[in-house]
């Protein structure tokens, strides 16, 4: 009992200084008014104002899920019936662009999708356009899921690696069909992916800021941006940055736990 | 003695946990003068120029600078306010000086160690922003105009308006930061650009979200592509880059429109929390000294708020009619103030709605958020139901087998 307590404080220690501490600062800082230093909740009331900001904020991490999770599921099963040598190198392909700056990633975008830039251009020879595609709510679900869509085929191909063939097999003998056999077989065993890689997904996507304000023109401002102009803005107003950021957490807590309850037995406390 | 290993093993670790978390003394003899200045805003010897750094770097050895830029104002401010960064020299724009100073972040300059602050043309001391010259010594200084694409655009612009003009719609850009953008809203109206009042601010906003039909997108230095690749048609920004863009694009124009507009000081300051404000004073009297000064000023496309500098550098430059307007333009500018802290955060608050309009909406002065939290309600309270209404299922489920 003690070895395994005294192996532990190294991570314990870590995780109270970096995990801890700094929530239950933007805690105390959520209901501290800004300039008598008391409690106060009206940090938290404030927040009222920029309801459309979240409500778009959601609705376009939730479209780029979704779509992540489309395009994810049928290649990440694929991959995983894919011989071994061809699945690392694939995998390779697929984490590929994640070494380079994701800075540089969604700047490509920009010259990419601009009036003038290259697509545009390429429509221009064939007699069509040019479109509107930069500077939209699209462009910015374009860039969420171009960012994210590894984090959703990694743990998807992970759990799917692990599904014996023979299961897929046994249901087919027993007569199932296509869809049967997505629908009550591979689904289901395959939920523990599914369910981290949208996690990994939207998470990130509800309160990136870079990628709004890079393909979005800075008109289509999300949470991120909000919580970005609280710590880097003229008003300087940390306080209610992190009551912003506390009401994304407890929105997020929640969405997770409806995601948790769908898998319970399964893979108790792996999202959470 | 497995357990033992183990023991000081991870006693190690935590020790090496919270080492790596405390500041490390410097053993380093070199003194480290941290400079922390607007992006593209120092001559760094690409064009074949100077390198400013390191040519103070030569002439005074043992001092290392490390040279960090900002975006805006606000984003320097934020992160001195914050205490999360140590600087020695900060270089902001007028108004943020008057902040700064007013709030103690600046330190008193003792001007005996800046001797060059002579070479400083005397239209440039004692302005609002610093009226008893005790904080900054300026380092450029500039107007805001619309530059425009003269191919693109058939008339001559000559007023804010332009901004507004749907015929080119799509091909404008506007400053994203609320102070500039508010200022040219308040110029087109026809108010000062430092007024304080919460309906003329309503007003500008309603413009400013009105423009939201028209615009590209808000921008600061992704300016510079966007012109310079003909992405963008028209945009407000300031002279000095201007000059800049000009010389990649030379279809491009800049103007300083009829209603007036702002023009701005960009001054260098010495941090109150500075340890080694000697060599601060040196580093500024080192950039004040003409023959930097021109060096620098040439390169990055700047005024000079020094006459001397001025006569150093090309015909071209010295002339430019975008750098040094004639007298009847300077008149019509307008320095920033610094605005009370409640009116900034109007303004701030405003800017947000802004942004987050969908260009249709108009504001008043006062909002109603109580939608918000029926949504806001309505989301925890369908969340809570699934979430047990699931767990319930699951269980009779299982209870069922």
């Amino acid at each position: 009992m003690l070895k395994s307590k005294m192996g532990s404080v190294p991570f314990l220690v870590w995780s109270i200084i970096f995990i801890m501490v700094p929530l239950g600062l933007v805690l105390w800082y959520s209901f501290t008014a800004k300039d008598t230093g008391e409690f106060t909740p009206e940090n938290i009331f404030r927040i009222g104002n920029y309801s459309s900001i979240f409500l778009k904020s959601i609705n376009l991490a939730l479209i780029a899920t979704v779509i992540c999770l489309v395009l994810a599921y049928p290649f990440a099963w694929m991959l995983s019936r894919a011989e071994a040598h061809k699945q690392g190198i694939m995998m390779m392909l697929v984490m590929l662009p994640m070494w380079m700056n994701f800075l540089l990633r969604t700047y490509g975008w920009m010259t990419l999708i601009e009036n003038e830039g290259i697509i545009n251009k390429m429509f221009g020879f064939i007699g069509l356009g040019p479109f509107e595609m930069i500077n939209t709510q699209g462009a910015v679900v374009l860039g969420m899921v171009y960012n994210y869509l590894p984090f959703m085929i990694t743990p998807l191909h992970s759990v799917m690696v692990k599904i014996d063939r023979s299961t897929i097999e046994a249901a087919q003998d027993l007569g199932a069909g296509f869809w049967q056999v997505l629908f009550r077989v591979q689904l289901p065993l395959s939920l523990p992916g599914i369910i981290s890689g949208i996690t990994m997904v939207f998470v990130p996507s509800v309160s990136t800021f870079i990628i709004s304000k890079m393909l979005g023109g800075g008109s289509n401002m999300l949470i991120g941006d909000l919580i970005e102009q609280q710590f880097l803005g003229s008003t300087y107003n940390p306080y209610l940055g992190s009551a912003i950021s506390l009401i994304l957490m407890v929105i997020m807590l929640l969405l997770m736990g409806i995601m948790n309850a769908f898998d319970d037995d399964e893979m108790q406390g792996m999202v959470m | 003695m497995r357990k033992w290993i183990k023991c000081i093993t991870s006693v190690v670790l935590a020790a090496v946990l919270v080492i790596s978390v405390l500041p490390v003394s410097a053993a380093d003899k070199k003194e480290v003068l941290r400079v922390y200045n607007w992006g593209e805003y120092i001559s760094t010897g690409e064009d074949g120029g100077m390198d400013v750094i390191a040519e103070f770097e030569r002439t005074h050895p043992g001092v290392d600078v490390e040279y960090t830029t900002f975006a805006s104002n606000e984003e320097m401010y934020a992160k001195i306010r914050s205490g999360s960064a140590n600087y020695d020299i900060v270089i902001p724009s007028d108004y943020m000086i008057s902040r700064m100073s007013a709030e103690g972040m600046l330190s008193k300059l003792n001007f005996d160690n800046i001797p060059n602050y002579s070479y400083i043309d005397n239209t440039f001391k004692n302005a609002a922003y610093d009226l008893e010259n005790q904080y900054s010594v300026p380092y450029t200084w500039g107007t805001v105009g619309i530059v425009y694409n003269k191919t693109k655009v058939k008339e001559e612009i000559t007023s804010w308006s332009a901004l507004w003009d749907k015929e080119y719609s799509g091909k404008v850009l506007m400053f994203d930061n609320p102070r500039d953008a508010f200022a040219i809203a308040f110029a087109r109206l026809g108010y000062n650009i430092n007024t304080t009042d919460e309906a003329q601010m309503v007003d500008a906003a309603n413009l400013l979200i009105e423009q939201k039909d028209v615009l590209q997108a808000y921008v600061m230095d992704q300016i510079f592509n966007k012109m310079e690749s003909n992405e963008a048609w028209i945009a407000p920004y300031y002279a000095g880059d201007a000059t800049v863009m000009i010389d990649e694009n030379p279809d491009l124009a800049f103007v300083v429109p009829k209603e007036g507009s702002n023009i701005f000081i960009d001054g260098m300051c010495v941090l109150e929390t500075s340890k080694q404000k000697a060599l601060a004073e040196e580093f500024i009297n080192f950039m004040c000294s003409p023959e930097i000064m021109a060096e620098n000023i040439s390169y990055i496309g700047y005024s000079s708020p020094s006459t001397a500098a001025k006569e150093l550098l090309d015909e071209e430059m010295k002339n430019s009619k975008i750098a040094y307007p004639p007298q009847e333009i300077v008149e019509k500018c307008e320095y920033f103030v610094n605005l009370p802290e409640e009116a900034n955060e109007k303004m701030e608050n405003y800017w947000i709605s802004i942004k987050a309009s969908d260009g249709k909406t108009t504001l008043s002065v006062e909002d109603d958020n109580w939608q918000f939290w029926v949504v806001l309600g309505l989301i925890i309270a369908v969340c809570i139901f699934l979430n047990i209404w699931i767990r319930v299922r699951k269980k009779k489920t299982i209870e069922e087998y």
